[in-house]
């Protein structure tokens, strides 16, 4: 029977690690918010990744992790294009351009990553099928996943602390009115002026995260210590619709509303 | 009958039911039950879905207050109760600093919630190991217009205080054309 259910009640690090106890062969796809991830598996070693439409041949993960430059890979784009990244491979190795060894490398490095990636998605769907076929054209690689497993529940429980601090992301940030302070004068990591720079209460931490490319970790890490720092305070955003929202007083009348609300006040001096 | 809200929330142990024990006119219609956590037994029974007290204004008007949930687990109540709210009181226990970081994520989870007035009310500023408000502010990272209230839940005068602070605030942003 096919595994199936939510991120929500079990975890990706869950999946993992079921997978590496039970030494499952099989794949696992998952859905996420508007992404899908497929990860294949044999005798509970992670084999093979792919993360949405991202292009995922060998050339390209090759060229990703520097081990061929840019013409390289448009070269072998173009002269390659009807082979299987198993010929390309070992055209490569024969050829003398790469071992083996780089090869491998830079498809679990890519492995990983995609991986790596999915450990902040915190809800979806997955689906494992144990009788999925393997790709043939590609090259598949073996991962423990024990390695993984561990950088994922710390990342888990990272995110769960930050949730904790941040809670939503719908909320917006704007610089705190601190005179003295100049924001050029900070020492700020390469992400955090890609934050920095799109400040402003009418976007929200979300539109931040996506215009800055940063899953909602990176983003909450990064808002995080801007906080701490005192940099940026969380608002509502500018012109947002107000949330549906009870009404607050029995009456429309502004009139009728500060009356009441003064009625409060006496009320209660009164006790 | 006109009714009219304020939720009081915080962290667990805070002081809600207490706050709102102070100043309602009913007994507290509390849901407390037993605690079943180890971590958690610093007192004998915590509220689960939410106190419910009121002061009766005059013949056609009611002011409830509610006060929510501390323990986390019981946090799917908070949109509940804020819905319709005037404003909202965040309760600070001032005796324990590790509580500091959860009353900021509750305060932050309310401002999503609602738009509306909120004060943080600094409690058990009687006790001597309080920390001193400005402290407390530095601590919750609140900013200086918030209003921080010092506070003893079990004092009626204090808790009046807190109460008219917030409807002050009401009352401000009614004035400015915000509320």
């Amino acid at each position: 029977m096919a595994l199936k259910g939510n991120l929500k009640d079990f975890t990706i690090t869950q999946l993992l690690n079921l997978v590496n106890l039970a030494r499952k062969t099989g794949t696992l796809v998952i859905e996420g918010s508007g992404d899908i991830a497929r990860l294949i598996f044999r005798d509970g070693k992670l084999a093979y990744a792919q993360y949405g439409q991202e292009e995922n041949a060998l050339a390209s993960i090759l060229q990703r992790s520097n081990k061929i430059n840019a013409t390289q890979y448009r070269i072998l784009k173009e002269r390659a294009a009807n082979m299987t990244d198993k010929e390309l491979g070992l055209l490569l190795v024969n050829a003398g351009y790469l071992t083996q060894a780089d090869i491998i490398e830079s498809l679990q490095v890519y492995c990983a990553d995609v991986v790596r990636r999915l450990f902040t998605w915190v809800d979806g769907f997955f689906h494992f099928d144990g009788e999925g076929e393997l790709p043939e054209d590609r090259i598949l690689v073996r991962i423990d996943l024990e390695n993984l497993i561990v950088e994922g529940s710390r990342q888990l429980r990272e995110l769960e602390q930050l949730q904790e601090e941040i809670p939503s992301l719908d909320m917006a940030l704007k610089f705190t009115d601190r005179p003295g302070t100049n924001i050029r004068n900070v020492n700020l990591s390469v992400q955090e002026w890609r934050v920095v720079s799109h400040v402003n209460p009418k976007n929200t931490m979300r539109q931040i995260a996506r215009f800055a490319k940063m899953n909602d970790l990176e983003i909450r890490r990064v808002v995080y210590s801007l906080l701490q720092a005192g940099l940026v305070e969380v608002v509502r955003p500018d012109g947002a619709p107000p949330a549906p929202q009870a009404r607050m007083f029995p009456t429309t009348d502004r009139g009728e509303q500060k009356l009441l609300v003064n009625r409060l006040i006496s009320r209660i001096r009164s006790l | 009958m006109q009714t009219v809200k304020i939720v009081v929330t915080g962290p667990f142990n805070s002081g809600k039911t207490e706050f709102i024990r102070a100043v309602s006119e009913i007994d507290v219609v509390s849901t407390e039950r037993k605690i079943s956590s180890d971590v958690e037994r610093v007192k004998d029974s915590t509220t689960v879905a939410m106190d419910f007290g009121r002061i009766t204004v005059d013949e056609d008007l009611v002011l409830y207050l509610f006060g929510t949930p501390g323990q986390k687990r019981f946090d799917f109540m908070w949109e509940i109760l804020s819905e319709g709210m005037l404003g909202f009181i965040v309760m600070v226990d001032s005796t324990r600093p590790e509580t500091f970081r959860e009353a900021r994520s509750i305060l932050e989870t309310f401002r999503a919630y609602a738009p509306t007035p909120y004060v943080v009310a600094a409690n058990k500023q009687d006790r001597a190991d309080a920390w001193d408000l400005e402290d407390m502010r530095v601590a919750l990272r609140l900013d200086g217009k918030v209003k921080l209230l010092p506070c003893v839940a079990t004092n009626r005068e204090t808790v009046k205080g807190v109460l008219l602070e917030l409807l002050y605030s009401i009352l401000a942003e009614m004035e400015a054309g915000q509320a």
